[in-house]
């Protein structure tokens, strides 16, 4: 066999072409065709008008993700916060959000004093690799944030 | 060798960012490449080895198919449960009414088919024959292929068949059926000269784009896909791969796509069956 | 089809945190694809809010953007003080609504 052949007895060149033919199942494709997408300053907005001029302090809150997505139509996250979930250490609210879809926003949860834990998942559309960002507001007033990148594949198979 | 080197190629000519290609010698191996996972081709398989393709999907997806709550694929599981009861059609009749209790008469259907049937003197995959019951036994209308109805009750067929072993027949009346499927896996097709068996035989486990080639098989259908945020037919899979190197798809439930089915069983006989599955 | 379906422990333990598992069949239309024959925008169409009391008393409760995938899954936790019924609401635009409940008992 050539150097050129893969087992398959398929020329390279032509598995190569063929590999870019798969570009145009790109995820953003079924979610928001020719949609512009959100940027930094817009999450920033977004954000902002959940929790007005409180101060974002980072920590206490995780976003989980998979380092890279199979694909950006059902990307699978979780979150949590650290909190007793009783007295004053409650979490009221998480707001979460993402950087690189048409829109900033994703969902919101609020909990409750039976929650025991301010914990979620679900699963959510990614048009390209992003930032995901939530946004935990407690009850004594703090806001904080946790964030985590995303990367979305581009699929070589559509159908 | 050049396996690796032809992922790294294509890895560098579309920039996908940092997938990490073909495991190197060092590097612990994949799900995909151990040996408990594989399962003994048939006699005369291509293939050194059989690997469902649940293997090749990264443990997230996978962690979606091991908990049939978490699989959503159930939502019509669960709908074709209570469908499988219904009285529909001028005949009065529901599925229970001829085939009782479906986790009985069901077990191990999806399994064997398509077969051959020497009533209809073709091959017949389940939607065939769930819509022939339909038609001449509950004088019903048929449902759509792709129909929520239809991919409902061929999961709820298939879930009978859960864990075990894929076993079509090839011989006999099904030969020539088995040989046009063969013949049209290997056959070169499309804008870009591809055929089933390149990608599938010749390159599993490596990346084409970003996305990671199995073996291609049909043990897991039908098959809640991220992508398509629902549940699918196998034939749907088919218009796709075949769309995807520019070439004209079939119609679902055309002959070809049933022979391609039979053959594409075969290469899968032993795989355990999975289906409802969840893929990327 | 919008058959939900949810995942509630039977029994749990006092003093216990579990997870609820819920999934509903919907499409989660974004409103912002086209038709691909005629071109036009299909309307928006989600399920936009999801809440789940127990006996009466919210619990917990979520509001869904298109973000959102189809067959939205949601999950979370709760820890009750007493044996109870905990009943799920989705919403969908327009306000169509789709319900289910689950008995438990802690002790
Ligand atoms: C009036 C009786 C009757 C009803 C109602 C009926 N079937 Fe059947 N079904 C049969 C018979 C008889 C066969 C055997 C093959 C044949 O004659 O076509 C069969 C075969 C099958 C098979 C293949 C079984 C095998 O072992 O190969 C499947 C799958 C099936 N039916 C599904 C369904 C479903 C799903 C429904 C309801 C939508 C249904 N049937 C309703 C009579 C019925
Ligand atoms: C250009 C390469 C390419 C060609 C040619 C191709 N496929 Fe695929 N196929 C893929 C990719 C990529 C996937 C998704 C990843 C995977 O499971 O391999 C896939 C997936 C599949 C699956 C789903 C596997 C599973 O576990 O769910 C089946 C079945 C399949 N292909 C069958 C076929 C058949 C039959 C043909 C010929 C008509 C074909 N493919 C041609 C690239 C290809």
């Amino acid at each position: 066999m050539s150097q050129t052949e893969v087992s398959g007895g398929v020329h390279r060149r032509s598995f190569l072409i063929a590999a870019g033919a798969g570009s145009a199942a790109f995820a953003a494709a079924q979610f928001a065709p020719g949609i512009a997408l959100a940027d930094k300053a817009l999450t920033e907005q977004a954000i902002k008008k959940v929790i007005g001029d409180r101060k974002l302090i980072e920590g206490r809150v995780s976003i989980d993700g998979p380092e890279i997505a199979e694909n950006g139509n059902t990307v699978p996250v979780g979150f949590e916060v650290e909190s007793k979930m009783s007295g004053g250490d409650m979490v009221k609210a998480v707001h979460v959000f993402a950087e690189g879809n048409p829109r900033p926003e994703v969902a919101n949860f609020w909990f409750s004093a039976d929650s025991g834990a301010a914990r979620g998942a679900f699963r959510m559309r990614m048009a390209k690799t992003q930032n995901l960002i939530a946004v935990a507001e407690m009850a004594d007033g703090k806001v904080y944030m946790g964030k985590r990148l995303v990367k979305v594949t581009i699929g070589g198979c559509g159908g | 060798m050049l396996r690796i080197s032809i992922a790294a190629v294509a890895l560098a000519a579309f920039a996908i960012g940092a997938v990490s290609g073909a495991a190197a010698d060092d590097k612990p191996l994949q799900p995909w490449e151990r040996k408990e996972n594989h399962v003994k081709p048939p006699k005369g398989s291509p293939l050194d080895y059989l690997v469902s393709g649940y293997w090749f999907r990264t443990p997230k997806t996978r962690a979606l198919q091991d908990d049939d709550f978490e699989n959503p694929a159930f939502l019509w599981v669960e709908q074709a449960e209570s469908e499988w009861t219904t009285v529909d059609g001028k005949a009065g009749k529901s599925c229970s009414s001829c085939h009782d209790a479906v986790e009985k008469s069901m077990k191990g259907v999806s399994a064997r088919y398509p077969v051959y049937s020497a009533k209809n003197k073709k091959m017949m995959a389940i939607t065939h024959q769930v819509n022939y019951c339909r038609e001449n036994y509950m004088k019903a209308k048929k449902w759509k292929w792709e129909s929520d109805k239809m991919l409902g009750m061929t999961s709820l067929i298939g879930l009978q068949s859960r864990g075990m072993p894929v076993n079509v027949s090839i011989d006999g009346p099904a030969k020539k059926f088995f040989e046009a499927g063969e013949k049209f896996y290997h056959q070169r097709r499309g804008q870009f000269d591809l055929a089933c068996v390149h990608c599938h035989q010749g390159n599993f486990g490596m990346y084409i784009r970003a996305d990671f080639l199995s073996q291609g098989h049909s043990n897991g259908f039908p098959t809640y896909r991220l992508k398509w945020q629902k549940l699918g037919s196998l034939h749907r899979r088919f218009r796709g791969c075949n769309n995807n190197i520019r070439a004209v798809p079939y119609k679902r439930g055309s002959p070809e796509y049933t022979n391609l089915e039979l053959y594409l069983a075969w290469r899968g006989q032993g795989l355990k069956v999975e289906a409802p599955s969840v893929r990327q | 089809m919008s058959r939900p379906r949810v995942r509630v422990p039977r029994k749990i333990k006092k003093g216990d945190t579990v997870t609820i598992k819920t999934l509903i069949a919907h499409k989660m239309e974004t409103g912002v694809r086209r038709n691909k024959k005629t071109g036009k925008l299909i309307p928006r169409k989600i399920i936009n809010s999801f809440e789940a009391k127990i006996d009466g008393k919210t619990v917990f409760k979520a509001a869904l953007h298109p973000a959102v995938s189809s067959n939205p899954y949601i999950s979370f936790a709760i820890s009750p003080k007493k044996s109870g019924k905990i009943d799920f609401v989705w919403t969908e635009d327009g306000g169509k609504t789709f319900t289910k409940s689950a008995k438990f008992t802690v002790a």
